[in-house]
């Protein structure tokens, strides 16, 4: 029933779901939330996604791609969440086949929410990737890891504060003990629910820049009816010329493509 | 003694901060997302045996650059 039209423009549900297909993504219930889990490499992103997932997990490879996947269910409130591990990278901009692979399922895998783990460590560095993700999703959740060997080395994390600049909740973890991962899950479930309004923080681009942006806008927003991009942060992907980026929308919003598949005679339009 | 040059001809041990890059498109984006930044405080840890590429401590972690990438990259010494 639900997977009755891939192509229309007007019905973004169904043609998420569709898209969420060619990732291996499988729902075994309407009611089953999608969560990317992203963050820079050696942060405990694995740890996390096996301590929150247990043995309830598979792995594989992203379609196409030589990059392995691993996916694994949890439950929290009676609710069925996929955890989607994503491949660790510094930025999703930088066309490595890694960064890649995580950008499209970010934007093209419509997750429920995305939660991004960062080194509570090294903060600065992981906040680039941070910065990445909110200008793609305002559904993401912060997990800052490895609070543990922070607070061992002296470093303080002011969560609040972060939070409160971010615009997304914050939540300080020590995957290795289990510590803070109940209150991520509760975060996960309020903004993947939407329960939980986000406001993430908008990153200010030149005059120049957003001049050109703004001329950009009344075209490229119209490519992305059904999908929950951003279109400053797209506009700007196409102001970089970022081929991989371009080839990607294309094959995922491509309506040529997903024609094919014969559904047009029930779409309303 | 201010004067700037490229991060490839800091020797090991010495510490630069970033003034410029002077790379465009995905390799500047990939020096960026490393978080060479300018104002950002590099220090040249070691060379390998043949002088390329060398290590570099930048912000809290240790990163190799060929000297082709770090030639570009202007910076002024500490």
């Amino acid at each position: 029933m639900g997977d009755v039209c891939h192509t229309c423009t007007a019905c973004g549900i169904t043609k998420a779901r569709s898209l969420r297909t060619q990732y291996n993504v499988h729902k075994n219930s309407e009611n089953d939330l999608v969560i990317a889990l992203a963050g820079n490499p050696n942060v405990g992103k694995s740890t996390i996604f096996n301590t929150l997932t247990g043995l309830r997990q598979h792995t594989g490879n992203w379609p196409g791609k030589t990059v392995t996947q691993a996916q694994g269910n949890f439950q929290h409130r009676g609710r069925n969440f996929i955890l989607v591990d994503l491949p660790g990278t510094y930025s999703l901009l930088s066309n490595s086949l890694d960064e890649e692979v995580a950008r499209d399922f970010i934007c093209f895998g419509q997750p429920d929410a995305t939660i991004v783990v960062v080194d509570a460590t090294c903060l600065a560095r992981n906040l680039n990737l941070v910065l990445q993700v909110l200008e793609i999703t305002p559904k993401a959740v912060l997990s800052v890891n490895l609070m543990d060997e922070a607070k061992s080395k002296g470093i303080h994390v002011d969560l609040d504060t972060l939070s409160r600049k971010l615009g997304v909740p914050v939540v300080g973890t020590t995957a290795r003990t289990g510590a803070g991962l109940d209150e991520l899950k509760e975060k996960v479930f309020q903004i993947a629910h939407g329960y939980e309004e986000t406001k993430p923080i908008s990153v200010v681009y030149d005059p120049e820049v957003d001049e050109v942006v703004q001329q950009l806008l009344p075209k490229v927003r119209p490519l992305l009816y059904g999908l929950n991009l951003n279109p400053y942060w797209v506009a700007m992907r196409l102001l970089d010329g970022d081929e991989s980026f371009l080839q990607s929308l294309t094959r995922y919003t491509q309506r040529g493509e997903l024609w094919q598949e014969g559904d047009m005679a029930l779409c309303p339009q | 003694m201010n004067s700037a040059l490229p991060l490839s001809q800091m020797p090991v041990g010495h510490k630069a901060r970033v003034v410029t890059l002077m790379l465009d498109g995905f390799s500047r984006r990939r020096i960026l997302d490393m978080g060479l930044i300018p104002g950002t405080v590099v220090e040249v840890l070691r060379r390998s045996p043949l002088g390329d590429p060398t290590a570099y401590r930048i912000r809290g972690s240790v990163i190799g650059l060929r000297k082709e990438e770090a030639s570009r990259i202007i910076v002024e010494n500490q």
